[in-house]
């Protein structure tokens, strides 16, 4: 049995996250969308922190929520003759269509499932830890090559978005 | 009543499904990305999931698991913007357009 605090922000934190994902879909303004975005983002840090999850939470709100939706303003901003509306294409009902049908049939077998001791598990039964050391010790430790590639990619496509997007100089 | 598993299950699903709508359904490349980062940040929530209602604090070979893999999911989703976006722009330079509909000049 939980306490009401953490039922009321769960409930709270999921209609805003599904409401702003929602109403990404439906605005007609690319910039109104990229806002919702954020918010959708940052509600989603919430119910990371109900999951105890204190250092993605900050991560989240510090990437998603902060960086990409800058690159998007940009992208936005460099782009003005293509237009600021949302508009759809022909795939509109087909894509509606799938996301609702993905989303209906992972429910309910999410709900119908037996999860044994981790589906009778509730957020109150377990204590809050902070799992930055944990991340630390595990990505340095267990995962370090993993780690090490992902920097390795992080340089690349840094490099290769400079290099997609820069003038050709004069020779 | 108290929040299970199942709950954020839904939740992440939900958030992953109008993630495949907009990323079906809309025009501009950049509507497109945000679809994707849209569908990954439902993934990140199941893991998270998972991760906690599994018990990752006690788990003694590889504690919190689901946390590294959703630090890895974030560094990717970051490059992946960040290339997209530049893609995004080169074909604006070019075509004046980033209308997914008319950049079709390899269609067969």
């Amino acid at each position: 049995m939980d306490s009401a605090g953490i039922i009321v922000a769960f409930w709270l934190l999921s209609a805003i996250a599904v409401g702003s994902a929602v109403g990404v879909f439906l605005a007609r303004n690319l910039i109104h969308a990229v806002v919702l975005l954020v918010l959708s983002f940052v509600a989603t840090a919430g119910l990371f922190v109900t999951l105890s999850a204190d250092f993605i939470a900050a991560a989240q709100v510090l990437i998603y929520a902060g960086a990409i939706p800058v690159l998007m303003v940009f992208a936005v901003m460099l782009t003005p003759l293509a237009g600021r509306d949302n508009g759809n294409s022909l795939y509109v009902v087909p894509g509606v269509l799938l996301g609702g049908a993905f989303a209906v049939i992972v429910a309910i077998v999410a709900i119908d499932a037996e999860w044994g001791a981790a589906g009778a598990a509730t957020l109150a039964g377990q204590s809050f830890e902070t799992t930055a050391d944990a991340i630390g010790d595990a990505l340095l430790g267990r995962y370090v090559l993993a780690f090490e590639v992902a920097s390795v990619l992080l340089l690349a496509a840094l490099i290769g978005a400079i290099v997609l997007v820069r003038e050709d100089e004069p020779a | 009543m108290s929040v299970e598993l199942a709950h954020y299950l839904t939740v992440g699903a939900m958030i992953f499904g109008v993630g495949i709508a907009i990323a079906l359904a809309k025009r501009n490349a950049i509507a497109v990305l945000m679809g994707v980062e849209l569908m990954l940040n439902g993934v990140n929530l199941t893991f998270l999931a998972f991760s906690r209602f599994g018990g990752a604090f006690d788990a003694a070979d590889a504690p919190l698991a689901g946390h590294v893999f959703v630090v890895f999911v974030l560094t990717v989703a970051a490059a992946e913007a960040a290339v997209a976006l530049a893609m995004a722009v080169l074909i604006y330079r070019r075509r004046e357009t980033v209308d997914l509909d008319r950049i079709n000049l390899m269609r067969w």
